[in-house]
């Protein structure tokens, strides 16, 4: 197989390096808003605290955006459940799915009446987000 | 109190300057190279789900190789014939006459499956026969894998080298429908790794429990029929043999009943899982007519001649559920709907057959984890 696939690095050099001009731009800008303070032009004020706030949102927005992809990439196997049933007394254990297991399948004595026990079922349970639309 | 436009600006220090600079600066690049800007952010999108899929396939691969190693126990190194499976390709018949192609192409895939089948024995000569089919089906979830991964490759790498935006978005489009299916195929290979029924296998798990109890004979490749009392009737309920991962031929399967019966056969009732849309609920049943059997098409396609042969009608009863579902571990929901799909079984025979009539209930689907 040739593999020319692309490599992803944790952060891209040019990615960290906007996320540090917005953030500096903005920390100036506070600067600006307290010199304009000052010297009373309350106009300015307003805009240079509008520029440092937007900026600083922008800048830990990025960087959140990047953490929830990383996130995203974990993956949880679903729990299996098997549920063995006694045909004779009715018997009823679930435990954890196991290699071999199958639907139907005899398997080990019931711990009551030492007679076969059966299988009955496998499945997973998925907790199902609230509905909208049904 | 609001400043008007142009006070927003302040033009009386440098910070000002600077942003009137980088405004401006904006509206020029975005002018000229809006589309240009774009292109590398889909082709960037292309890119982190390309590796992603990358992940995805390699840990398919080392499931696969894993679990070879665990259940056959082979003397040397399975990898490089793993490698070289997921390669693997089958080509199409040729349809420019289409006459006479569904035997072609059942042709090929037999060929294909005897093919797989000797390849898996040789890579897992320990392994019994439920676990080579399940191997097999671990293999061809592998390779699926590997196919999306290199087909999403190639136009990543094509997009990049032409920067023709008509190729990058036409892969950008579709990207969410294509990482849904491979993360399916993900879920399918650890399922199938490990013997786990799938939703694909609701109608399989609908037979099997209507045969409980009765005796069993093979009637065609990987298929097993019962004859079983329903309702007063004949039931002959088939499915494909259990518990290793197979779908065999259900629709040789019915038509040789059919044949046997000399065509008495009052009705059929064909029972299969079948894809939902966005918003219905997983493991809804519904009633229809036509024989529902999904895959290439050569088993559909029998039992529509048999049935037009004999004039005799097709019910269908489908269980609902998404592709990703219907490839991973069976969910509650769909077990449950088992139970409802007899019911209705029940109720469709007592409606449209008579006392001592002969009837086919076929239950289709992957029968990986149920047995019979
Ligand atoms: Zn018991």
């Amino acid at each position: 197989m040739s593999e020319t696939a692309p490599s992803m690095k944790k952060f891209s050099f040019f990615f960290l390096a906007i996320v540090f001009i917005t953030l500096a731009l903005s920390i100036a800008a506070f600067f600006q808003a307290y010199d304009a303070y000052m010297l009373g032009e309350i106009e300015n004020v307003y805009f240079f605290v509008l520029i440092g706030v937007s900026g600083l949102a922008l800048s830990t927005y990025m960087v959140f955006q990047t953490r929830r992809r990383a996130l995203k990439l974990a993956f949880r196997p679903p729990r299996i459940a098997t549920t063995i049933l006694c045909q004779k007394c009715g018997f009823k254990n679930i435990r954890d799915f196991e290699r071999g297991d199958f639907i139907f399948k005899e398997t080990e004595e019931c711990p009551k009446c030492k007679e076969k026990t059966k299988i009955t079922s496998i499945f997973r349970e998925v907790k199902e987000k609230k509905k909208r639309w049904g | 109190m609001i400043p008007e436009v142009s006070q927003l600006f302040p033009q009386d220090n440098i910070l000002g300057w600077i942003i009137q600079i980088v405004w401006l600066a904006f509206f020029v690049v975005f002018m000229f190279y809006g589309q240009r800007i774009q292109m590398y952010v889909m082709l960037r999108e292309v890119q982190s789900s390309l590796f992603r899929l990358k992940l995805i396939r390699d840990k398919g691969r080392k499931t696969a190789i894993a679990t070879i190693k665990e259940l056959g126990k082979p003397k040397e190194d399975p990898t490089p014939k793993v490698d070289q499976f997921l390669e693997y390709i089958a080509i199409a018949p040729q349809n420019m006459d289409p006459s006479g192609i569904v035997w072609k192409l059942e042709h090929i895939l037999d060929v294909r499956d005897t093919r797989f089948k000797d390849e898996v024995k040789l890579m897992a000569p320990e392994a019994d026969k439920t676990q080579v089919n399940n191997l097999e089906n671990t293999l061809e979830a592998a390779l699926a894998l590997n196919i999306i991964y290199k087909v999403i490759r190639h136009f990543y790498l094509l997009g990049k080298k032409t920067l023709s935006l008509y190729i990058i978005m036409q892969i950008q489009m579709i990207l969410p429908l294509i990482m849904k299916e491979a993360e399916a195929f993900a879920s399918a290979l650890k399922a199938f790794s490990s013997g786990q029924p799938i939703g694909d296998g609701a109608g399989a798990l609908v037979a099997a429990k209507l045969m409980q109890g009765h005796k069993k004979r093979k009637i065609a490749k990987d298929v097993v029929v019962a004859t079983v009392p329903l309702e007063g009737r004949t039931a002959y309920v088939l499915k494909a043999e259990g518990p290793g991962g197979n779908v065999g031929k259900p629709g040789e399967a019915m038509k040789n009943i059919i044949e046997e019966n000399g065509g008495k056969i009052v009705t059929l009732i064909v029972i299969d899982a079948a894809q939902k849309l966005e918003g219905e609920k997983t493991g809804e049943v519904a009633e229809g007519v036509g024989v529902a059997i999904g895959g290439p098409g050569v088993e559909q396609y029998k039992v529509e001649e048999t049935v037009l042969k004999y004039k005799i009608p097709v019910n269908a009863v489908i269980i609902k559920e998404d592709i990703g579902d219907a490839v991973s571990p069976m969910r509650k929901e769909i077990f449950g709907a088992a139970d409802t799909a007899i019911e209705r079984i029940k109720r469709l025979i007592l409606e449209r057959t008579k006392k001592g009539d002969s009837l086919i209930i076929a239950g289709i689907g992957n029968t990986i984890g149920i047995g019979q």
